[in-house]
């Protein structure tokens, strides 16, 4: 139930109390207090239905776009301490400022190149220069740029699955969010992309705060630096990644880390 | 030993095997049935074509084209007609288009789901099962007499948009359902608004199945008759409409909208109704003319659909 980083460390969001029900009735969250560390990566880990997809997606309210969703308790965003899941918050202000990548690639039907300046132009950007600049830098962060800078205006369902997932890290690391939230990204990809992936989200971790869900144990032993630990809506264990995967407090942990249910 | 269990195998295996051969048999004869029904479908169907061919094909000439009706039928023709049928469609078009589109995008995208919306897709459905005679009567009420638009290509034109909004409707919509919802959430990830991502996304990728829809739903009211009759189209008109353009400013004129009009169709149903065998003809070769019309509406909407399925695959 803990839910202390250490002190030193600042926090980039925290939930207090947070509790989730879909279509008004069905409970997802009991009471979920979890700190998620600057420019750090935490991992949710957890056997399917625990809630950690259902906390990630309240991070960047989109409970919202399905009708008869409702949140209780609180999701700080620091520095402003704006609560997230209050709704007087415009959604649209917390999803310009917390990006998403999905469990499956989603890119647009579209070009490579308007694909990732569609969050700038959104944001009402139109000068060329302004955007070619942004797009270039978005795809070297994302490690795709010198597989795909030849080919900018094709269609971007031609690239590789494991492209077209970078494609869509690009597309979130475009607009410059704070926090980036990675919901199973690699769960539809091959191996040698998902090590691409996760190299990735290393190198991200030291520019923006990053949440990850895994179902893969070795991926949030690999990336995280905290990894907390779901079951059945609640948060039973969080703490540093190293000390859940080599010294859980709880019986309930050391069990799912070490495959025994789950 | 061999003979005996030869036997045996024989004796236990026998009415397995009957039981295999007896559904294969159920198999192939519903195969069979399906065939033919298939068949007699087709050959009703192209005896329907045949016959009219057989009838029409030599009457269909440039100077079929090029004439207006007439009493003597070797010198009729169907110039104020499939004129008539081009503005008709162009206005429905121009009406029944925007104004479906943006019905359905409201009620797939914007319209809360429930019951009041419910109650509203159910009542779209039963107003596309209305018999189009129906729509023929309301417009004779509402855009003849109460808004005194006359028996005018608006008046046809509106009509008929009224008869295919709501198969524009449905069509739009099963469209915008196809658009799997993750290419939504990706867009409202990024912080788009709704009308962001309706105009940017849902629109753009369903515009394959939307067309397709708008254009067959044209193919329908290319034929309609009865309701065009009942806002009074005539039967014989021997001018053109008035032109689109002036040479005084702004150029552009809109008394077209308010003349007389006729249809393909009508023109058809008022030649099958003469006595005289030559008229028939001429009512077979115009026949002709509506189908190749609908055809290559259909045509089109194939075309569109494989070219929009090419660039999007979900």
């Amino acid at each position: 139930m803990t839910s202390h980083v250490e002190t030193t460390l600042a926090l980039k969001a925290e939930a207090q109390e947070l509790h989730f029900y879909y279509g008004g009735t069905v409970q997802a969250l009991k009471g979920i207090s979890l700190g998620l560390a600057d420019r750090r990566a935490t991992a949710l880990i957890g056997p399917s239905g625990c809630g950690k997809t259902t906390y990630l997606r309240c991070l960047n309210r989109m409970h919202d776009l399905y009708p008869g969703n409702r949140y209780e308790g609180a999701v700080l965003l620091y520095p402003d301490r704006l609560n997230i899941v209050d709704q007087t918050v415009d959604p649209i202000e917390i999803r310009m400022r917390v990006g998403m990548v999905f469990q499956k690639p989603n890119p647009f039907p579209k070009s490579i190149y308007e694909n990732v300046a569609y969050g700038l132009r959104i944001r009402g950007t139109t000068k060329r220069s302004e955007l070619d600049g942004a797009v270039e830098q978005a795809l070297r962060n994302a490690a795709l740029w010198t597989e795909v800078k030849d080919r900018l205006h094709d269609l971007a369902f031609n690239l590789s699955g494991g492209q077209q997932q970078r494609l869509c890290i690009a597309r979130a690391l475009a607009t410059g969010p704070e926090m980036l939230l990675f919901d199973e990204p690699t769960s539809a990809l091959d191996p040698t992309a998902t090590a691409r992936i996760e190299e990735l989200v290393t190198e991200l971790k030291q520019k923006v705060t990053i949440v990850i869900v895994t179902h893969n144990m070795q991926q949030a032993a690999r990336v995280s630096d905290y990894t907390a630990f779901m079951y059945e809506g609640r948060l039973v264990e969080f703490d540093r990644t190293e000390k859940i995967f080599t010294n859980p407090s709880n019986k309930l942990t050391e069990e799912y880390v070490t495959g025994r249910f789950g | 030993m061999y003979l005996k269990n030869a036997i045996d195998r024989s004796t236990e295996s026998d009415p397995l095997r009957r039981r295999i051969t007896a559904r294969k048999f159920r198999d192939r004869l519903f195969a069979l049935t399906g065939l033919g029904a298939m068949v007699v479908a087709l050959l009703v169907l192209l005896a329907l074509l045949g016959q009219l061919a057989f009838d029409g094909m030599g009457r269909v000439s440039w100077q079929f084209l090029t004439s207006y009706p007439s009493r003597f039928p070797a010198q009729a023709g169907i110039l104020s007609a499939w004129i008539g049928t081009a503005l008709v469609m162009f206005l429905t078009a121009l009406a029944a288009v925007p104004l479906g589109l943006a019905a359905a995008v409201y009620l797939e995208e914007y319209a809360a789901k429930n019951w009041v919306t419910d109650l509203i897709e159910i009542n779209i459905a039963n107003l596309a099962g209305v018999p189009s005679i129906v729509y023929g009567l309301m417009a004779l009420g509402l855009l003849v007499s109460e808004l005194r638009l006359g028996q005018s290509f608006l008046t046809a034109g509106l009509t008929l948009a009224m008869l295919i909004l709501p198969m524009v409707i449905i069509a739009t919509r099963e469209a915008i359902r196809a658009v799997p919802p993750q290419i939504r959430e990706a867009a409202y990830a990024l912080g788009a608004t709704k009308w962001q991502t309706v105009r940017d996304h849902v629109v753009p990728y369903s515009m394959g199945g939307i067309l397709t829809g708008m254009i067959l739903s044209l193919s329908r009211a290319v034929g309609e008759t009865a309701p065009l009759i009942t806002v009074g189209a005539l039967s014989f008109i021997a001018f053109l409409p008035h032109p689109p353009f002036s040479h005084e400013f702004p150029f552009v004129s809109i008394q077209w909208l308010f003349d007389p009009f006729t249809v393909m169709p009508i023109q058809m149903f008022n030649w099958v109704s003469r006595p005289q065998e030559e008229f028939h003809v001429n009512a077979a070769a115009a026949g002709m003319i509506l189908l190749v019309m609908t055809l290559a509406m259909n045509a089109l909407a194939i075309a569109i659909r494989a070219r929009f399925r090419r660039r999007i695959h979900w």
